[in-house]
């Protein structure tokens, strides 16, 4: 039965929702104000949600505490202000801390931002089986046996048999009373889908450029996984040598030395070839860099790679390029040169952290 | 109501026998009704601050939210609420072990009889679980007629103003009608003091007594031009009769203010309340209703309930101690002018008169005193030193809050200070037709704590969006007089002088 609160509690969850969604662009421009909590959802501190009252500041008013202690010994560390127990009981901060599922939050990104829904390419091939319990038989393992339904079933029988005495309630069930779960196979058509990000982390890009590029693919990730059931991110990172990083290595390596471009590109190229059959699997490649190549020759050796090698098997092939003070960013004009007719790849200019939001757009805009 | 369980006889017959013993101790109470909850319906009518009923309003979701959250994570647990009506109406949480639902029964028991016989109980709405649905009926036709986000909107406004009323008005009278001034009464002119009857015509010479007289009646003048006449505490009151309010907004303020006021009494007497429920349960209990197998577990609970931890001040633990405090007194007589008088500590300390009248004492103290008179009253130097307390506050040098002081002035202080008016700042509508533009002009009286600013221009806001015209709030800010102004969303600042 649902309960009365609920009609309130869902007011609140709306309320808290336009909240987050007015707010979106600060928090993706100030990516710290999110914290991670656990696996599937997000603290977010909301500005005002509760009501403003007039009331004491807090610094000066002090309180009365109980217990052992000299003047001068600190009660705590921090600004945090001590509780106040129940006597001197006041509204809590003005900010909030809300905690929200990343489902739901991506819902708001995507309604905000208004990007449309993602057109999984082709129909979905993998399919997998999941088991639901959903019917009663005769026979099955003892671990599955249903108690309840058993217990019934031999009352029943006893109460028919006349051998049910009201006084000394003992029901035994026999072998035919016995009631077991049992599970039927559904098939869950499953679209997956793969995240390749590669950056550049030459001596060009500091570290305000790989904030920017970590705060674009967490909204990113985020997205793609509200669109697909299974998704798996990869990790790439390049100077004039490619390899492949786990989540942490990436966001925090910094090397220094030249970029080679095409050394990103045929490691991710080599990974769709090996592991990701283009036709069972999505393919997202997001590639950050600061636009400073090498060479214009490793930048034709890229165009050639992209052609051949990548654009065929991906949804989508994204390009972002975070403006840096060592950069000449010529990249994305090479881009452009070569796949301006060609709608599978995007191009986007992030030109600090208040772009991110654009950029996120630019990206995701398509519904590819 | 979901989760609602039918109540067992074995915790009827529990309820039967630990009423009989707070009878024998002279307790006195409404009947009062139990209903076992799970813990989910538990955190629902809590959030609803135990009545069933509320208008719908988003923040009982969001108090909801938290009550669910600190719940699950194990931060907190309802033990047992009890609502100040007749009869009263009081939640078990289902689940709980017995020695724990029979201390609730022996604790609301306490709760009833403050709540039947405290003097600051003694204006309430005992009916109110009828007036709240009643509320709740209201908005909800309001919603349907205006839309359900003008309403719930308004409400926000109102509730962002619901703590602007004067407490103290259910128990006193502001304005008395019988003194209204007889209009041809003359009234004498005030003169300078003569003491030889001789001189008078020379000290005070008719011209200038004429001069006093015209000056009185100038000023006098002013006063009735004045508007309001005195200024007035209870703001809500004020913008119920002079704001331009529609009917159904007026009836929203009316129905917060209502209620705000219903919940006066509580906030008033939060340490003797939970003092006089743990002094009781802890008398039934020890004494009458545990058995010798059950100790263990009661002393358990009661640990957790009456522990203290720095920085936080337990209710339950500083009332109950001054409640054994005083019956200690009056049991051996440490109190009158001869007690008072008495500074050797040595005799002091054996002071014991034999009166025997500390129970009596009790129940007199229980009927007349509200927090803010009790702290005064019996918060006593040894008490203070017994039981360890100290004033906190703030440090900008080593950026912690830390342990200022175990003086006992300045503790006392300190406590009464945070009492006093429910811990909030007292404000005033000073001119309700202010620099003559009928803006309003609202006064802080400053006692040394400034203001919460990022609120109060908040909170600004949603007094003009009521007043709909400029408001004003002359405050201190770091000693210097302020004054904020807030047309629409604009607010200015300006230094001001504060008298």
């Amino acid at each position: 039965m649902s309960q009365r609160i609920d009609l309130d509690h869902g007011r609140f969850r709306q309320i808290i929702r336009g909240k987050i969604k007015q707010n979106l662009r600060k928090y993706i421009s100030q990516g710290e104000m999110i914290a991670k909590k656990g696996k599937d959802a997000v603290s977010i501190p909301l500005p005002s949600v509760d009501i403003p009252h007039f009331k004491h500041g807090d610094k000066q008013q002090g309180g009365v505490g109980q217990g052992d202690g000299q003047p001068g010994d600190p009660l705590g560390q921090g600004q945090e202000k001590p509780g106040q127990g129940e006597a001197g009981d006041r509204p809590g901060e003005h900010l909030l801390d809300i905690e929200v599922s990343l489902q739901e939050l991506a819902e708001i990104m995507g309604e905000e931002l208004e990007l449309p829904r993602i057109q999984p390419k082709g129909t979905a091939k993998i399919v997998s089986f999941k088991d639901r319990y959903t019917g009663i038989r005769t026979t099955g393992p003892e671990s599955l046996r249903h108690f309840r339904r058993t217990f019934k079933q031999a009352l029943r029988r006893q109460i028919s048999m006349g051998t049910y005495n009201p006084a000394n309630p003992i029901i035994v069930p026999i072998r035919d009373d016995k009631r077991y779960r049992s599970w039927k196979s559904e098939p869950e058509p499953q679209s997956n889908a793969v995240i390749i990000y590669m950056m550049d982390v030459s001596g060009s890009m500091g570290d305000e450029q790989k904030e920017i590029v970590r705060i674009e693919s967490f909204w990113i990730d985020t997205w793609l996984r509200s669109q697909y059931h299974g998704i798996e991110s990869r990790y790439i990172i390049h100077d004039a040598m490619a390899k492949e990083v786990d989540r942490d290595t990436f966001f925090k390596t910094r090397e220094s030395g030249g970029t080679m471009i095409s050394s990103a590109y045929k490691l991710c190229a080599k990974m769709i070839e090996d592991e990701y059959p283009p036709e069972l699997w999505n393919i997202y490649p997001f590639h950050f860099s600061d636009g400073d190549n090498w060479s214009v020759d490793d930048t034709v050796t890229c165009v050639e790679l992209l052609k051949t090698k990548i654009l065929p098997h991906v949804n989508l092939f994204a390009y972002g390029q975070v403006e840096s003070p060592y950069g000449s960013g010529q990249f994305i004009k090479d881009l452009g040169e070569h796949f301006d007719e060609d709608d599978r790849v995007v191009t986007s200019e992030i030109k600090g952290k208040e772009a991110i939001m654009d950029s996120i757009k630019d990206f995701l805009g398509k519904g590819k | 109501m979901a989760g609602l369980k039918r109540f067992p006889a074995y915790l009827r017959d529990m309820q039967e026998e630990v009423e009989g013993f707070a009878r024998g101790f002279g307790l006195e109470f409404f009947p009062i009704v139990y209903e076992v909850l799970d813990y989910k319906t538990m955190n629902e009518v809590a959030a609803y601050g135990g009545f069933p009923t509320r208008y719908p309003h988003w923040r009982f979701g969001m108090d909801y939210e938290q009550l669910a959250k600190s719940h699950e994570w194990g931060l907190s647990k309802i033990y047992e609420m009890v609502i100040n009506t007749n009869p009263s109406y009081a939640y078990l949480l289902e689940g709980n072990s017995l020695v724990d639902q029979k201390t609730v029964m022996a604790h609301v028991c306490g709760h009833v009889d403050f709540f039947k016989h405290n003097y600051f109980f003694s204006k309430t709405n005992r009916k109110m679980i009828d007036a709240m649905a009643n509320h709740a009926s209201r908005v909800r036709r309001h919603m349907a007629r205006y839309g359900q986000d003008a309403v719930e909107d308004f409400i926000d406004v109102c509730l962002s103003l619901e703590n602007l009323i004067d407490p103290m008005s259910q128990y006193i009278v502001r304005n008395r009608e019988d003194e209204k001034e007889d209009p041809d009464a003359t009234e004498e002119v005030p003169k300078l003091r003569s003491t030889r009857g001789y001189m008078d015509s020379y000290i005070n010479p008719p011209e200038f007594l004429e001069a006093q007289r015209k000056k009185r009646e100038e000023e006098k003048k002013k006063q009735k031009k004045r508007f309001p006449e005195q200024p007035q505490r209870d703001i809500l009151a004020f913008l119920l009769e002079h704001a331009p309010l529609d009917h159904w907004q007026r009836d929203c303020l009316e129905i917060v203010r209502n209620e705000a006021y219903y919940f006066v009494p509580q906030a008033m007497t939060k340490i003797m309340n939970e003092g006089w429920a743990s002094y009781w349960h802890s008398k039934i209990l020890t004494e009458k209703a545990l058995s010798a197998a059950e100790i263990i577990d009661y002393a358990d609970a009661m640990s957790g309930v009456l522990a203290t931890s720095p920085g936080r001040l337990n209710p339950y633990k500083l009332g109950v101690e001054l409640y054994r405090s005083i019956e200690e007194r009056w049991n051996k007589g440490q109190f009158g002018k001869e007690w008072s008088e008495c500074e050797s500590m040595d005799q002091k300390r054996d002071w014991d008169r034999r009166l025997g009248l500390g129970r009596r004492k009790l129940f007199e103290v229980r009927k007349l005193y509200n927090d803010v008179t009790f702290i005064d009253e019996f918060f006593t130097l040894e008490f203070c030193i017994e039981q360890k307390f100290y004033s906190f506050g703030f440090s900008e040098r080593s950026g912690n809050w830390e342990i200022m002081s175990r003086e006992f002035k300045k503790v006392k202080d300190q406590l009464l200070r945070m009492l006093t008016n429910r811990g909030q700042p007292a404000i005033y509508v000073e001119d309700g037709n202010f620099e003559n533009r009928s803006e309003l002009l609202l006064r802080h009286a400053h006692e040394g704590i400034d203001l919460d600013m990022g609120q109060a221009r908040d909170t600004l806001r949603n007094l003009y969006r009521v007043w709909t015209r400029p408001v004003s709030l002359l405050t201190k800010l770091e000693n210097k007089g302020k004054i904020l102004r807030c047309e629409g969303d604009n607010i200015t600042e300006k230094s001001a002088e504060y008298a």
